[in-house]
């Protein structure tokens, strides 16, 4: 159980700051996802725990040892790299076995993890090919098998699955949850643009915004209770309707947020009077988007296949009590949640 | 458990469709292809046909015209003295000629291998990130800018027995006592002219080896970084293997080249036996000593030994020259 903390962790590149400030304290066992828009210091973040990179300030400690200078191989950490970076000339076998042999472990011990790992994934069948005879679902597994052979005590994960194609990246998705499960006293941390795999995924979410940590906490918590319009904007699909100009300032804020799920639809009465102008009909859901004269263009979820046409007249409710409001620099008011 | 396969008119149509569509692109392929190889043919079939052909007569070089075809003579022919004695002659019997191939293949095999050496360091020196590197990846380079016959002669001067910078500072510092004369004594003729070719073409095999090194990618390094494999294994391991395709290009380049050298040694060496190379030798005869036909087999040997031990690296290390090996 390997505890990960981090302490006004700063990374520059040269005159660049990628990450200011970085304050950060996950617990062991627990399965952490970074998450945020491209660009914004996930991959640096990850790349700093790993010691791929080195720390320009602050401290970085893994189980209460400060691990700024330690090399990378002795941190007792494990990689998956976007890319998976296989070594293309190694079959599977010799790609999991080249970092054990380094670790200097009988041959024994190497075949025995090797054949442990290759079983939990389902990979004992290619072992004897090359990265290039295999699907990208293969390789996938092929890297973490590699990682879990390492039996570290924090596993990294890069984007793992965003060179899969959508149907792998949901199975591949349920497999690294159950992985989690069997290996409970790895911590994990996972980086993330995708919001879906980190809801799904997560114990707690870090969500990041160009270097800055927004807000951490359970998926639900970010979701309930985001912490700033970034948040609120980034976590939950569709994305929240941000609403400026009068219904705002009727709440002593700038912009009032209502997730397309929190407003009911009415044929009859409702708070905000509009017209169908798209559906967008999921079979499980259908999303309507409706401009109204006073919230302007509002999305709405409708559960199932709901018959709605486009150009119909449609009244709109916010739930009051699902209702986010912040302020111009995009932080909460509280206090003014009732409708 | 196959359907029954489709012949509907449409799919017919469609096929027919696609294959005056591939008709189409390969005529116009052929039609872009035409000026290059017409060119070719033009610059390097008709002369080498030209060669070949002269091999087979007695032309003489102010007698082209009237050149008679003889057969294998040039090659080898069996002269009988009429008393029972007899000679083989001909270039496969001139020791001469196998001394020169000789040179040749030792020079390439040497030197290449040198080069290679080398250039590997070199590049995987130049592959790292250092202040001033574009400033050392130029100045690395200017042997190669500087034109063979200058070099030769450069060379030759600095290597001088009696007025050579060479000569001079390896008598300073003690390492010789006596002037030795580098490039006409027979002991050091071929070390002299192997030197120099290193001199001047190991950045072109760092250039090549570093642009190998240029395409594996960042991640395979720290993968190996996270498993602490230490910097040799890591080179034998991964990037030895990683930059192979690449390494056997750049020296097939080399041998090629170097099977074929020319000028350094008609430069720095003229007339001797100790570094007399194929070309040199072919040269020779062509020009020097009026046997144009006889020098003509030369050039036609050459060609075919260079073409043999070529096919013989690529096939011996299962060189993939589709270039699909990642
Ligand atoms: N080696 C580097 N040198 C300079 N800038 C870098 C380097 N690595 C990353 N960056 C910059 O740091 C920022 C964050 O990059 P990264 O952590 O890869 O983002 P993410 O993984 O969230 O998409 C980007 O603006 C990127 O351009
Ligand atoms: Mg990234």
């Amino acid at each position: 159980m390997a505890s990960v903390e981090l302490k006004n962790v700063c990374k520059s590149f040269g005159t660049v700051e990628v990450l200011r400030d970085v304050n950060l304290a996950l617990e062991g066992g627990e399965f952490v996802v970074f998450v945020g828009p491209s660009g914004c210091g996930k991959s640096t973040l990850l790349r700093l725990i790993a010691g791929l990179e080195d720390i320009s300030d602050g401290d970085l400690m893994i189980d209460g040892q400060r691990m700024n200078d330690v090399l990378p191989a002795k941190r007792g950490i494990s990689m998956v790299f976007q890319s998976y970076a296989l070594y293309p000339h190694m079959t599977v076998f010799e790609n999991m076995a080249f970092g054990l042999e380094q670790a200097k472990l009988s041959s024994d011990e190497i075949k025995a993890r090797i054949a442990q790992a290759a079983d939990m994934l389902q990979i004992s069948d290619y072992m004897e090919r090359k990265p290039r005879q295999l699907s990208g679902g293969q390789r996938q597994r092929v890297a973490i098998g590699r990682a879990i052979t390492r039996q570290p005590r924090v596993f990294l994960f890069d984007e793992p699955l965003s060179n899969l194609d959508a149907a792998l990246r949901v199975d591949t998705r349920l497999e690294i949850a159950a992985l989690h499960k069997r290996l409970a006293d790895t911590t994990m941390i996972y980086v993330t643009h995708d919001q879906v795999e980190a809801m799904t995924l997560a114990d707690r979410i870090v969500v990041l915004n160009a270097g800055n940590v927004e807000q951490v906490g359970t998926p639900l918590e970010l979701y309930a209770r985001p912490a700033s319009q970034f948040v609120a904007g980034f976590i939950g699909s569709p994305r929240m309707n941000f609403i400026v100009g009068e219904v705002a300032a009727g709440h002593g804020a700038a912009t009032f947020g209502i997730r397309p799920e929190h407003v009911d639809l009415s044929r009859d009465k409702g708070l905000w009077k509009g017209t169908v102008r798209l559906t967008e009909a999921l079979g499980s859901d259908t999303f309507a988007h409706v401009d109204t004269e006073t919230a302007g263009m509002v999305n709405v979820r409708l559960a199932g296949a709901e018959p709605i046409g486009e150009g119909e007249m449609v009244f709109l409710t916010p739930q009051p009590d699902a209702i986010h409001l912040f302020d111009a620099s995009g932080r909460p008011v509280h206090g003014a949640r009732a409708a | 458990m196959s359907a029954a396969p489709d012949i509907s008119p449409a799919t017919a149509r469609a096929s027919a469709r696609t294959s005056r569509l591939s008709r189409e692109r390969i005529r116009s392929a052929w039609l872009f292809l035409a000026p290059m190889l017409i060119v070719l043919a033009g610059v390097a079939l008709y002369p080498l046909y030209r060669t070949i052909w002269f091999s087979f007569t007695d032309a003489s070089l102010d007698l082209l015209g009237e050149a008679r075809f003889i057969g294998w003579r040039n090659y080898l022919e069996y002269v009988d003295y009429g008393n029972g004695d007899g000679e083989w002659f001909g270039l496969l019997a001139d020791s001469r000629w196998w001394r020169s191939v000789w040179n040749t293949v030792w020079f390439a095999i040497v030197s290449v291998s040198l080069e290679t050496l080398f250039g590997l360091v070199i590049a995987l020196v130049l592959h790292k990130k250092f202040p001033g590197r574009v400033w050392v990846q130029a100045a690395v380079l200017i042997p190669w800018a500087i034109p063979t016959i200058v070099s030769a002669r450069m060379w030759a001067w600095m290597l001088h027995d009696q007025f050579g910078i060479v000569n001079d500072m390896l008598q300073r510092i003690g390492l010789i006592d006596a002037p030795v004369a580098w490039t006409a004594s027979p002991e050091t003729a071929m070390i002299a002219v192997i030197m120099v070719d290193v001199w001047k073409t190991t950045p072109f095999m760092a250039l090549l080896i570093l642009a190998g090194l240029q395409m594996v990618p960042r991640d395979m390094y720290e993968a190996a970084r996270l498993d602490g494999v230490p910097p040799f294994r890591l080179f034998r391991r991964v990037t030895l293997p990683l930059i192979m395709p690449a390494l056997l290009v750049a020296i097939v380049f080399r041998a090629l080249d170097a099977l074929r050298v020319f000028d350094i040694v008609y430069v720095m060496t003229p007339n001797t036996d100790a570094t007399r190379t194929m070309s040199v030798y072919a040269r020779e005869n062509l020009f020097d000593f009026d046997r144009f036909a006889y020098g003509s087999a030369a050039s036609t040997l050459l060609f075919f030994i260079i073409a043999l031990i070529t096919i013989g690296f690529i096939y011996a290390t299962r060189m993939n020259l589709e270039g699909d090996e990642r």
